[in-house]
């Protein structure tokens, strides 16, 4: 049986006036790949950032309904969302380095803000994370040298790496892989599936093979509403809803 | 191919304009620097290069002139100025740019930069009329007669407090350099790219975090890029410090007491210069200032280099 790790219950997201998500009642499941597929524009990147509290920087977005993490309400007050984004973490889109940082200081970026100053502990955490990023046989012998020299697939894995070094719970992951080589995106995909034993994580992406290949629930949004959700087999094979249908098949988006 | 690429009549016009007023400028530059050079030449030759650059004495009556006071002059008040403005510079483009509501935000920036575009001279009357009295009455004064009691030793450091003196024009000088710091910073801020903000605070950083630990790291370029500007500004400043400095040649300079800086000198006594030697002096100080300036750039530009953060390379 599936244990629920978050769920949201009717989550509504207004952008000023205009809704970019409406009602989206989801559950995710622990240690499974939830991936978020839909068009363009259709929210699913807006649902995943309500998730970890990313739109509480930008003051013209208001929340409406329920985000619960591990049953405790995200968004209850006295919820601290620096520690909300602690327990879930998240890699966008675009490959994030800190050029100022090495590889070593990008990796371990997370704990030194928890104020782990121990050096062993550090390289040991670092070279934890970039062995599960799949990147530490790549790097081991240059952690010192900045970060930025990497290739744009390696700083991607750099990105997972730091995301990973604060053992999270959630992994939320905005279309990780479209900014990179089809050799890059491979290497991403087959580090997923050796992930999900430790981590949950939530993908975005535009990407239906993608989806199809990595997930194991697949949820189908459409203009800011979720049309389908469903073990990822069913919703590719045989969905319910007409629209969810079309899209797979490629008839729009 | 270049000929089909420049043979238009209006590229070609447009081309010997850029020439010729690129070429304008690199030769002015040129000329100034061989004007100042040729000026002081009598003063280099008079005392050598290096004996006027650290000759101590500059001594109208005698004809003994030595730029030294006044390098030392214009370093020192640059460099504590510059020290004095550099954290509250930095604190206000922090707090423009990353903090205050939008609209005041636009305010305070608005009224940093409007420190940058009142004339020197009028820094200079504020500082005679407002600064100087309150800084000899609330500070010089009660120092220097606590000094006299408990550590007569610090005396001659410290200095007569009349407030006009070295401590006036570097409080001064460090509020003039403010808003160049401080813009030069705000910008440097604003263009860090949101998603390595995002990166931080999705890590579980706080506000400060992210401003302490890839903000300002980003930003560090353009925040040293501001602090040259500043000291260039500082360097070459010449109304309000000779308004306020005092004047005196006489090393070692003290805290509270009358100073000279490159700027202040030429400017205090140029018009009355008497002697031939007096005038080359004045020039050659001139030149050694453009080289000052000239240094100090080259310097920033290499360090810059060597700090700014573009974007990843693939």
């Amino acid at each position: 049986m599936e244990t629920l790790r978050m769920e949201t219950r009717d989550l509504t997201v207004y952008y000023g006036k205009k809704a970019g998500v409406r009602g989206v009642s989801l559950p995710i499941y622990d240690r499974k790949i939830t991936a978020l597929i839909g068009p363009s524009g259709c929210g699913k990147t807006t649902y995943l950032r309500a998730l970890n509290r990313m739109h509480d920087l930008n003051p013209i977005v208001r929340i409406e309904g329920q985000v619960l993490l591990d049953g405790e309400g995200v968004y209850a007050s006295g919820m601290d969302p620096v520690v909300i984004r602690r327990r879930v973490g998240m890699v966008f889109q675009r490959p994030t380095p800190f050029p100022t940082m090495s590889i070593f200081e990008n990796v371990v970026a997370g704990l030194k803000l928890v104020g782990v100053r121990d050096r062993d502990r550090l390289m040991g955490v670092a070279e934890r994370s970039l062995k599960a990023a799949a990147l530490w046989d790549e790097v081991k012998d240059r952690l010192h040298e900045p970060a930025v020299g990497l290739s744009g697939g390696q700083q991607q894995r750099i990105s997972i790496a730091r995301a990973l070094a604060v053992e999270p719970e959630v992994l939320l992951m905005d279309e990780p892989t479209s900014a990179l080589d089809p050799i890059s995106t491979q290497a991403i995909e087959d580090l997923l599936a050796r992930l999900k034993e430790q981590v949950t994580i939530v993908i975005v992406t535009h990407n239906m093979q993608q989806a199809a290949r990595v997930s194991d629930y697949t949820a189908f949004f459409l203009n800011g509403d979720m049309i389908e959700f469903g073990p990822t087999e069913k919703i590719f094979t045989n969905p319910a809803d007409e629209r969810t249908e079309a899209y797979i098949t490629g008839r729009f988006g | 191919m270049r000929e089909r690429l420049y043979g238009k009549l209006g590229d070609r016009i447009f081309i010997a304009a850029l020439v010729t007023l690129g070429g304008a400028v690199m030769f002015i530059a040129a000329l100034m620097a061989w004007e100042l050079w040729s000026g002081g030449a009598k003063a280099f030759r008079t005392f050598g290069f290096w004996g006027f650059v650290f000759g101590r004495e500059w001594n109208v009556i005698t004809g003994q002139f030595g730029a030294w006071p006044f390098l030392v002059g214009t370093v020192i008040t640059s460099a504590v100025a510059l020290a004095l403005a550099f954290l509250p510079s930095l604190a206000a483009a922090i707090a423009i740019a990353e903090y205050a509501p939008r609209w005041l935000g636009e305010v305070i920036a608005y009224l940093v930069d409007l420190l940058a575009a009142l004339p020197s001279v009028v820094y200079g009357l504020w500082g005679i009329f407002v600064l100087v009295p309150l800084v000899r009455d609330r500070v010089e004064q009660p120092l220097f007669l606590w000094s006299a009691e408990h550590a007569p030793a610090l005396m001659g450091l410290l200095g007569p407090p009349t407030g006009i003196g070295m401590l006036s024009a570097v409080l001064v000088l460090a509020l003039m350099i403010v808003p160049y710091a401080s813009s030069l910073a705000r910008d440097a801020i604003r263009l860090v790219p949101r998603e390595q903000r995002e990166a931080m605070y999705a890590l579980g950083a706080t506000r400060w975090e992210v401003v302490r630990r890839v903000v300002l790291p980003y930003a560090r370029g353009g925040i040293f890029a501001g602090v040259i500007l500043a000291l260039a500004r500082a360097l070459g400043e010449t109304m309000a410090v000779t308004m306020l400095i005092g004047n005196g040649h006489q090393l070692p300079y003290s805290v509270f007491g009358p100073a000279a800086t490159m700027a202040s000198v030429i400017a205090n006594e140029f018009t009355e210069a008497e002697g031939g030697l007096q005038l080359a002096s004045l020039l050659a100080v001139g030149f050694l200032l453009f080289l000052l300036s000239l240094v100090v750039n080259f310097a920033a530009d290499w360090i810059l280099r060597r700090m700014s953060v573009g974007e990843g390379h693939e």
